[in-house]
């Protein structure tokens, strides 16, 4: 018997190791013996159902070898055909949809595999001669055999799951195929005493499976209800050591290493500041936004929001001036509001360097309907548009012009309370 | 720890001596500093404890939810300067058990949130549970001191992040203009939000809209009272959209 154990541990690495029989938990109809059959040599998987389901005429040799497989062969990713040929249970096996077919896809295949299998079984039952005796069993004993079934499909699911990590199965779903399942083999099993016996002593046949079942839960019940206890305990525990040794790499990444730089560069004290609000910044992204970390996204900002947050970080590293950002509403980003956004940076940069030393530069922006509105403000010494030379073209051409190139405003003035404040506005375009 | 016994000078509430941000001029506040990192109280103390150069006097420490009620209830101060994060239940803990201090009306107790925190669930939580303003510790140690004295006269402190938070929570809410204007922002409340947000000082925002420095004052303190009153479920939409409550 394969080691059925490293499957749910490793599931990822192991599921490309080629030469290893595991069931399909794709795509499967019953146990997924004969994709994984097929995927395993290389067959089509129509020809390894035909064959089982000729085997299952000689005699019922064909449920007996697919129940032995079902049994000794774990469950795997491993060993899917690409190609899915029929369309009853045509789903994708992508990294996200795999996801999506254990929520809403296995009843479907499995309807269609007993439906079959009900099929099947009529057939046999027409087809083979056994004698009067022996052709009583066999109801009882197909009815065991769809209970079996039942019930065994439901653990290869749970086990699937637990790759997965789908946490929102339907436990109550789950509860109610094992009951189905039990129901069907004590009809079945029940069945057989039955008939073994007389239809009279049905009556006491029942009672005596029904004590039997309930002595077995009575007995082997505590252990049962500690152990799942016990599972789900150390599994949050795991989660747990997860999320903390997440947190240590991270403060050990970033923070250690800042406060390393900033022991080595202790006199300089602009630098300590920068490093320390690179770090600060850092560390709120990793605290409060955890989808996102920060820094294993894109560079490309996604949003009004993040392109603003981004500029200012990107000048507040570059120039060492702490840059405060408070961003009303958001938008998604167009060309125009990308230009507005270069122009915006353009403005930070020039307040970091000339209007830094007053305090920190404040930048401001805010959607509104159609219209964006950046502002940034510094508390310099201020700034005459008119008292610079014509040859400069900062201000005029990355900012003004830019703006109105793109059709929109930028204004520059000077505030009551000393330094330079530069707005810019800008519709957004009308595809948004 | 002394308590002075001596007579609350009442605050002079001409605006020049407001504006300068330090030195006396007739002022005078009773502080109590609550707050769990004891490096952060004695740095506070130190930027604006010298009483004689500030008008601040620091009556009191706490360092937890539990320490706060008592020094609070023992010393009556007119400002507490307030960290959100704090052992035993937080600063709206604080608040909540400091209710009918609050509503005193012959010397009612304000909260000034000072917290390193900046989200929005902090802040919008402290001030919704009854602290007159909100700033962030970044804050230097003249305009900390201002921000004293305009709580201690019952105005309301934003710092422009706040100022952002409830421009976005109330912009969300206003696009359907419906019942009453109790939970909406006036235009002029609006605007007077936006300079905040923008960085201006209150001083600033009154030139710039020729208005006096109290009528930004009063709008700042209605935009605190309508986000305090706000039931709109609009505004709890909001909240939890953001996972704030």
């Amino acid at each position: 018997m394969p080691e059925a154990a490293a499957a749910p541990l490793a599931p990822l690495t192991e599921q490309r190791s080629p030469r290893k029989l595991y069931r399909s938990s794709d795509g499967r109809w019953l146990g997924g013996v004969a994709r994984g059959l097929a995927g395993h040599l290389g067959l089509p998987v129509v020809w390894v159902r035909l064959v089982f389901v000729g085997l299952f005429m000689a005699d019922g040799l064909g449920a007996l070898l697919y129940a032995a497989f079902w049994f000794f062969v774990p469950l795997g990713v491993g060993g899917v055909g690409e190609q899915r040929s029929l369309s009853l249970v045509s789903t994708e096996t992508s990294a996200d949809g795999r996801r999506r077919l254990v929520a809403r896809r296995p009843d479907k295949g499995q309807i269609v595999a007993l439906l079959l299998m009900v099929v099947v079984a009529m057939v046999f039952v027409g087809s083979v001669n056994v004698g009067n005796g022996a052709k009583a069993y066999l109801w009882p004993v197909v009815l065991v055999g769809a209970g079996v079934a039942l019930v065994w499909r439901q653990a290869d699911n749970a086990r699937r799951a637990r790759w997965v990590e789908v946490g929102r199965r339907k436990r109550t779903l789950s509860l109610l195929r094992a009951a189905a399942g039990v129901v069907l083999v004590t009809a079945g099993v029940s069945g057989v005493f039955v008939l073994q016996g007389s239809a009279a002593h049905l009556g006491s046949v029942l009672q005596a499976a029904l004590a039997v079942l309930v002595g077995i839960t009575l007995l082997a019940g505590p252990y049962l209800v500690r152990m799942t206890q016990d599972l789900s305990e150390e599994r949050l525990m795991r989660i747990r050591a997860q999320e903390r040794a997440e947190v240590a790499a991270h403060v050990h990444d970033s923070v250690l290493h800042t406060l390393t730089l900033i022991q080595r560069n202790a006199e300089n004290a602009g630098e300590v500041r920068r490093l320390a609000r690179a770090q600060e910044r850092d560390l709120r992204t990793w605290l409060y936004k955890p989808e996102g970390t920060g820094k294993d996204e894109a560079d490309e900002p996604a949003d009004l929001a993040d392109a603003v947050r981004g500029n200012a970080a990107e000048v507040e590293d570059k120039h060492g001036v702490p840059i405060e950002v408070v961003v009303v509403g958001n938008c998604p980003l167009d060309e125009r509001i990308g230009a507005q956004m270069q122009a915006a940076r353009e403005a930070m940069v020039n307040a970091a360097k000339y209007g830094g030393e007053g305090g920190a530069v404040q930048v401001y922006a805010e959607v509104e309907g159609k219209k964006v509105f950046v502002s940034v403000r510094d508390r310099g010494p201020g700034f005459d548009l008119d008292g610079i030379p014509a040859d400069r073209m900062g201000v005029r051409e990355s900012i003004i012009g830019r703006m109105e190139r793109n059709g929109g405003t930028a204004r520059l003035r000077a505030v009551p309370g000393g330094g330079t404040e530069v707005e810019l506005e800008m519709e957004r375009a009308e595809t948004s | 720890m002394s308590d002075p016994t001596e007579a609350n000078t009442t605050p002079s509430a001409a605006e020049p001596a407001r504006s300068t941000g330090g030195g006396p001029g007739g002022r005078h506040a009773r502080v109590v500093l609550v707050d769990d990192h004891r490096m952060f109280r004695t740095g506070v103390q130190a930027e604006i404890g010298r009483t004689d150069e500030t008008g601040v006097e620091v009556v009191g420490e706490a360092a937890d939810v539990d320490q706060a009620v008592t020094v609070i209830t023992a010393t009556r101060p007119e400002v507490v300067l307030l960290d959100v994060h704090l052992p035993g239940g937080g600063g709206v803990e604080v608040l909540r058990r400091c209710a009918p201090l609050m509503a005193d009306a012959e010397r009612p107790v304000r909260f000034l949130a000072l917290s390193v925190s900046d989200a929005a669930e902090d802040v919008i939580g402290v001030i919704r549970g009854g602290a007159r303003g909100y700033v962030t510790k970044t804050i230097t140690g003249a305009d900390l001191i201002d921000s004293v004295f305009r709580v201690q006269e019952g105005d309301a402190v934003f710092s422009p992040r706040l100022a952002g938070f409830v421009l976005d929570a109330f912009a969300s809410t206003d696009a359907p203009p419906v019942d009453e204007d109790l939970d909406r922002l006036t235009q002029r409340e609006r605007e007077v939000l936006r300079l905040i947000a923008r960085g201006y000082a209150y001083k600033e925002i009154a030139k710039q809209l020729f208005i006096s420095v109290k009528t930004v004052e009063s709008h700042v303190s209605a935009v605190l009272r309508k986000l305090q009153l706000s039931n709109r479920h609009e505004l709890t939409r909001w909240a939890t959209a953001r996972r704030l409550v």
